[in-house]
């Protein structure tokens, strides 16, 4: 595969959109793999309800670094990025009343389930 | 009188294939038109089962049809779930977006289609296939869950609830592909000088749709899913016995099926900016807020769904949130209503038949929004749920507010859509039954409700029979009234006299085209103009519509939506 | 494209420029800004479907944890880790393959596609593996939940507190004997393990056919700097499948 070492922008291309350059991508690649392992290893350290915190925390610097680099956000239109942390915030809209209010209920079930 | 162009969208291309594998917005507008109509006789015959049911107390007709007591009641279980099902999932939410804002919409812009034709063809056959799965339930075994299909009853009737279920949520999906061409349409292909104030507020209004629909259905996809796994594998998330939760299931389904009503109504709402404005021959009144009420309605709509689960096991503190936010969302709707009679005010009012719809709409939808107050409210809602308030609370909503803004649309647009004129005494006639019916059919439900009259009873004790006789009489008025709408537009396709380009007067973009348009709207795009600017349109008795006159040298639409200058052919510029 | 002889770009003929423009749309860039923002609003529908699963995960991890930590020992991590990794490969040969598009390198293009295909294949590889493993020890769905008997694979077995060794290489089947308490209701766990990584992998499979028309039209060179919008739209939702794994990985393999 051929391949030019410079940042291939849009304007060289008829406009159309920003070229990822191969660095870039191998990059985002390793980085990627090493917060796999990094995730890995985390469980192997107890440090009780953090480690949730830990594991989603290094998903979510995953999950950016895929969206930013190989989804191009970083280069695309802002509205873009805008419709898909929309997705984001209805999502834990949703997530947050309903756990909560089943958090809330407990209780009731666990006294109905006591006093049967 | 003015004669349909010779070459428009319907006779463009002819032969059924040509049809059924269109890429032209126009011709799929119509198809899902006749096809939602079709959806509503269905709702409507379900309809009638129910009032011709509940028109005396005891055994009644359904009893008459299968003979035996305990059939009919678990048949009356089916007949209210279907009716409830197609209504909704057939005719309401797809209704004013499909049929007619793929119509209007690409032609209200002054573009020549939609961003995505071929996947605006493949939501009409989703639309098409999920009605299938209807069909299919309704032969092998129907549906007796109640259209909101609560578990743990739908996960263990044995009635066809997994094809209900599928047909949903291929419909579902058949919504979201056309909310996303509609927001991708509205942001890319605004020609120049429309700018996002320069569009028309059913445009706004579609717009805040088709946000909904893409935000609220994949919801309703997943929780249709789940319930088909559950009863198809057992997987049991809904399942007490198996550690489920069965008022997840109502979560799930509320979340999508709140903002749905707001789908529902939203593109009613739409329409009303138009005609009350043409038919006021006014300006409206208060743009901006109407614009941004249709964008806060949308988003307000997603915060309330807990207030349809105050009494199943809710926790008393969410039910407390959810009805503190169900009293925000009544504002938007409430600035809507005092823009449209301000524009009324002091304008030159015409009752032809969309403005008696229209004018309809205010009074019931205002109705319908009021007493959906008293079912936000906490307290009074622990009394009135599952009662017939709620059921006259949501008809006036979704007949007098969404179905009675259709029909204010559809007489509207029939002009544009099909090239001729209905006859408007006729209209007006038909309105006026399908005022007093409706109200005649669901006023006293309200009063049956506060009485204490369950729904989705087939039958009740004596004291409710009046009321339950007022609204089966008025049942039968308001089917009266809307086989004469049927009556009339149908034989105006063959009888009705031509349309010109511009019969109401108004100033969006798609009466400077001709009726019906060409098959690509525009040659190329159109000036852009106030869409409620009226100044300079002159009714022209010659042609039975508008003209746009400007210092003397009028501008007269052409078949091929050109806009010519020169009163005669061929007089030199 | 650039002429070779001249380094020039080739004068745009009426007929190559507007070969891919629809009717409706204006310029190229107008008609590919449009995709890709279609193609947006979809993902955002895709993450709202697979959230109501992430929402039932949540309910049930905050109200029942005992199911979650006894649960998860029966979950292989390596494997799990290992589909991590194939799929974040097939992410970057994905995005590779868009880069290629976009500079007309149709044998680089057509290269990645397939590195792509086959990674994905790959995961569908293990997953059947470890699917079929559940299937063999009856840890299934709530109703279908009944384990027998669990086989050691060698691999080390978290520490579920009962009374086994930990770590042991025997190839002879143990059988579980919990607590019953901890047991009661875990197959709730499976349910969600079943649905959420069943719809993910259907995802995956629809991916897979989608990867194969831009596949087969890539070979045919249909695709250029000039045209290269449905490799690009195809590529993020193969990204939005990768991303879901991302959390569906340490959310159902990596509980503590």
């Amino acid at each position: 595969m051929t391949d030019s070492p410079k940042t291939q922008s849009a304007s060289e291309h008829g406009g159309l959109a920003h070229v990822m350059p191969l660095p870039v991508l191998l990059a985002v690649f390793a980085l990627l793999m090493g917060l796999t392992v990094a995730t890995v290893s985390a469980t192997w350290i107890d440090l009780g309800p953090w480690n949730l915190g830990i594991a989603l925390g290094i998903a979510t610097v995953k999950a950016a670094l895929v969206a930013l680099y190989f989804m191009h956000l970083r280069y695309d239109h802002p509205f873009n990025a805008l419709i898909f942390l929309t997705g984001l915030l209805f999502l834990a809209l949703f997530l947050s009343l309903t756990l909560l209010d089943t958090l809330e209920y407990q209780p009731a079930i666990r006294s109905w389930l006591e006093n049967r | 009188m003015a004669e349909a162009p010779s070459d428009n969208y319907l006779t463009h291309t002819r032969g059924i294939t040509s049809w059924l594998f269109t890429l032209d917005h126009k011709r799929i507008g119509v198809m899902y038109l006749v096809s939602i109509l079709a959806a509503f006789l269905l709702g409507g015959v379900f309809a009638m089962l129910i009032r011709g049911e509940l028109i005396d107390p005891g055994p009644g007709m359904l009893e008459a049809m299968v003979g035996d007591a305990t059939a009919a009641k678990n048949l009356y279980n089916h007949v209210f779930t279907l009716h409830g099902a197609v209504m909704i999932f057939l005719f309401i939410l797809p209704g004013i977006p499909a049929a007619m804002g793929n119509f209007v919409l690409p032609i209200m812009l002054g573009a020549k289609d939609v961003a995505f034709p071929r996947l605006n063809l493949t939501s009409l056959y989703l639309w098409w296939f999920g009605a299938v799965f209807f069909v299919v339930t309704l032969v092998s075994g129907g549906l007796d869950t109640g259209w909101t299909l609560y578990a743990p009853y739908s996960t263990e009737t044995s009635s066809a609830v997994i094809p209900a279920t599928a047909g949903a949520f291929i419909l579902g999906f058949s919504s979201i592909f056309t909310g996303l061409n509609f927001i991708v349409t509205v942001h890319t292909l605004r020609p120049p000088g429309m700018t996002w104030f320069k569009m028309p507020l059913f445009l706004w209004a579609i717009y805040a749709t088709a946000l909904i629909q893409v935000l609220a259905t994949p919801v309703l996809g997943i929780t249709l899913l789940l319930l088909g796994v559950e009863r198809f594998l057992g997987l049991g998330i809904f399942d007490p016995k198996l550690g489920g939760d069965p008022i997840l299931f109502q979560h799930f389904f509320w979340f999508y099926s709140h903002p749905a009503v707001y789908i529902m109504i939203l593109p009613g709402m739409g329409i009303m900016s138009e005609l009350i404005s043409v038919f006021s021959r006014k300006h409206i009144f208060g743009y901006k807020f109407i614009a941004f009420s249709s964008v806060a309605i949308a988003l307000l709509g997603f915060l309330v769904w807990g207030h349809h689960m105050f009494i199943s096991g809710q926790s008393p503190l969410l039910s407390m949130v959810f009805s503190a936010l169900t009293f925000s969302v009544s504002i938007p709707s409430a600035i809507k209503v005092f823009n449209w009679l301000a524009t009324m005010y002091k304008g030159s009012i015409s009752l032809a038949t969309p403005m008696c719809y229209a004018l309809m709409f205010i009074f019931l939808f205002g109705i319908g929004g009021l007493t959906g107050l008293f079912l936000g409210a906490l307290s009074t809602d622990v009394i009135m749920h599952d009662t017939y308030f709620v059921v006259a609370h949501f008809h006036y909503t979704m007949v007098g507010g969404v179905l009675v803004a259709f029909l204010g649309g559809l007489h509207y647009w029939w002009p544009k859509i099909t090239g001729r004129m209905f006859n408007d005494l006729l209209g007006r006639i038909a309105a006026l039954l399908v005022f007093v019916g409706f109200n005649l059919t669901f006023f006293p439900q309200f009063l049956l409700g506060t009485h204490g009259m369950p729904r989705r009873y087939y039958t009740y004790p004596e004291k409710f029979h009046p009321g339950n006789f007022v609204s089966s009489l008025g049942a039968f008025v308001l089917a009266v009234g809307l086989f004469l709408v049927l009556f009339y537009l149908l034989h105006s396709l063959f009888r009705g006299r031509g349309a010109p380009a511009n019969p109401w007067g108004a100033a969006t973009l798609e009466w400077q085209c001709s009726s019906p348009p060409p098959h690509d709207n525009f040659a190329s795009p159109p000036p852009v103009g106030d869409p409620y600017d009226f100044t300079g349109l002159e009714y022209d008795p010659e042609i039975g519509g508008y003209i746009r006159k400007e210092e003397g040298s009028g501008f007269r639409v052409q078949g091929s939506g050109f806009a010519e200058r020169g009163g005669t052919q061929g007089a030199e510029p | 494209m650039i002429d070779p002889a001249n380094g020039s770009p080739e004068p745009q003929h009426a007929g190559s420029r507007t070969a891919h423009l629809a009717h409706h749309f204006h310029t190229p860039k107008q008609q590919f800004d449009a995709g890709k923002l279609g193609m947006w609003i979809f993902l955002m529908t895709e993450i709202l479907l697979f959230g109501g699963l992430f929402c039932a995960y949540a309910v049930y991890r905050a109200n029942h944890p005992e199911i979650f930590f006894y649960a998860e020992q029966f979950l292989d991590k390596w494997l799990g880790a290992i589909n991590t990794g194939v799929l974040i490969t097939s992410s970057l040969t994905m995005a590779w393959a868009v880069r290629c598009a976009q500079l007309s390198q149709t044998r680089g293009l057509v290269t990645c596609l397939a590195l792509t295909l086959a990674c994905a294949c790959g995961f569908l590889g293990i997953k059947y593996v470890e699917y079929e493993h559940k299937w063999r020890d009856g840890l299934l769905w709530a109703s279908k939940y009944a384990p027998h008997r669990v086989r050691d694979s060698g691999f080390s077995v978290q520490d579920s507190g009962f009374p086994q060794e930990r770590g042991t290489q025997a190839a002879e089947p143990r059988t579980l004997n919990p607590e019953p308490s901890s047991q009661k209701n875990a197959g709730i766990f499976f349910s969600i393990y079943f649905m959420m990584t069943g719809l993910h992998a259907i995802h995956v499979l629809a991916g897979m056919g989608a990867i194969t028309w831009i596949l087969v039209l890539a070979a045919k060179g249909r695709f250029s700097s000039r045209y290269f919008g449905p490799v690009d739209y195809v590529g993020l939702y193969w990204h939005l499948v990768d991303m879901i794994w991302i959390f569906l990985f340490p959310l159902l393999y990596l509980i503590h």
